[in-house]
């Protein structure tokens, strides 16, 4: 196990109200880590709508979900935040008054006197593929990601979808595998055009093949994938393979949330509309994953829950100093830890 | 999520307004009034169409609210445009007149509409 990362607090979720998050805590001389399963900041602004419109940011009549992510990257630059991302949080224990360890699927473990959840709907995961059958294959000769290339060596592996996650790892595990088959249901793939072009000139040159159709049916045993039936517009054909990677994209499960013992309601967080905190004192929740009455799911609204968190982590962060409330209009002290004066 | 959520707007007059039958695959048939200028998608979250799950909101990024169009409905609906038929490569079971429901605009000329809606949206 490596070294356990003490902060002041752990941020669950590196969304648009995770990164705001990161600016009212900084502003209160609070240290964040940010952990987002995703491979790069923005949450649903990146991984859902980076090019598409925004129009309600107050003050800001129009912005994509990347700028958006962008101009608040630029907003939090002066408080150093630290990102730990592609990981997930799988743990949350009290240890302390409070005091909290939490844990993520890379075996990474942090000490924080506060939790922040930013999850939005949940923790974006791969979309399985409704093939009958498929659970007793999967993270056995299923996969949907690749953490080692060498895990697909000399294998006869079908990869499914025809996006840019599967024309990248078709041309990147072409090399590595015995055999590779890309399947996709249809001959015009949204992926880069490089890519297409890369990946049809292996295909023409033989040393890979291509099936327009869709995976109905699985064979093998013990979770050793045989072969796949693909089903094209006129009939089923039979690869024989041992590995599988479907790329369907994502979608947003709550996931391990449920389980670190915090009150939830119907999928969502209950917390107080004075300091957004839930059940647990010390552990916060803000954003599109919370309840309350009147609750809103707007990106201003997450902005503004996760300014009120701040002002009560402060006095988890620092039970014995007292909070005194400045604009940054007019503070020196704010401006100087935003490197403006 | 960024989108406004909707008010209900009981002015409307109900008469005029078309019609859209919703089959899904357990069988249960929903048929309900659409608002034109609004999505079919929109419709069925507003009827409590649960198999329409709609995860990013009707940006056209997530297809999770696809619908297989009524064959005869079909040309009266349309094609899917590019960028639709790019998210349609993320849906499962996808057909000739498979489309996503945050897509189709109503209009006057689709009263009477029948989708079906698959068992599986990806989650």
């Amino acid at each position: 196990m490596s070294e356990t990362i003490k902060t002041d607090v752990v941020i669950i979720g590196a969304g648009p109200v995770g990164l705001f998050a990161v600016f009212e805590l900084g502003l209160l001389d609070i240290k964040a880590h940010l952990i987002d399963i995703l491979d790069k900041v923005g949450g649903q602004c990146a991984e859902l709508y980076p090019e598409k419109p925004i129009y309600d940011i107050p003050g800001i009549p129009y912005i994509t979900g990347h700028g958006l992510t962008e101009a608040l990257m630029e907003q939090i630059k002066p408080f150093k935040p630290t990102f730990h991302l592609n990981e997930m949080v799988t743990t949350v224990e009290k240890i302390g008054e409070p005091l909290f360890r939490v844990g993520t699927d890379r075996g990474k473990v942090f000490e924080a006197k506060v939790v922040v959840i930013g999850a939005g709907g949940g923790s974006f995961q791969p979309k399985r593929p409704p093939i009958p059958g498929i659970e007793p294959f999967e993270n056995k000769s299923v996969h949907y990601s690749v953490r080692k290339m060498d895990a697909f060596r000399d294998k006869n592996l079908l990869i499914i979808g025809g996006g840019d996650s599967a024309l990248d790892w078709t041309l990147n595990l072409q090399p590595v595998a015995k055999r590779l088959t890309l399947v996709h249901r249809r001959d015009e793939f949204r992926g880069a055009p490089d890519s297409v072009n890369k990946m049809r000139a292996l295909v023409a040159a033989g040393d890979m093949d291509l099936k327009i159709g869709q995976v109905t049916e699985l064979e093998g045993a013990d979770g050793e994938l045989r072969a796949a039936n693909i089903k094209g517009k006129e009939s089923v054909e039979r690869v024989e393979c041992d590995a599988m990677l479907p790329f369907f994209g994502l979608t947003m499960k709550l996931g391990p949330v449920a389980d670190w013992g915090i009150k939830m309601k119907d999928e969502l967080i209950p917390v107080d509309t004075a300091a957004f905190e839930t059940s647990i004192p010390g552990i916060f929740a803000i954003g599109d994953i919370n309840t309350y009455p009147g609750k809103l799911k707007l990106i201003l609204s997450g902005f503004h829950e996760g300014a009120l968190m701040a002002q009560k982590a402060y006095h988890y962060v620092y039970p014995d100093k007292r909070l005194v409330f400045q604009y940054t209009t007019s503070s020196t002290s704010l401006q100087k830890k935003l490197g403006v004066a | 999520m960024s989108d406004v959520q909707e008010v209900s707007r009981s002015a409307a007059k109900s008469e005029t307004m078309p019609k859209i039958t919703f089959i899904e695959h357990d069988g249960t048939v929903h048929t309900v009034e659409a608002e034109i200028g609004s999505t079919v998608m929109e419709t069925a979250q507003r009827n409590n169409v649960a198999s329409i799950v709609a995860e990013c909101g009707g940006a056209c990024t997530c297809a999770t609210c696809l619908v297989h169009v009524d064959e005869k409905w079909f040309p009266i609906v349309g094609s899917p445009s590019a960028e639709e038929e790019d998210m349609l490569d993320f849906a499962f079971e996808v057909k000739p007149t498979s489309r996503l429901a945050c897509q189709i605009k109503v209009t006057q000329e689709l009263d009477g509409l029948i989708v079906r809606t698959p068992a599986y949206q990806g989650r």
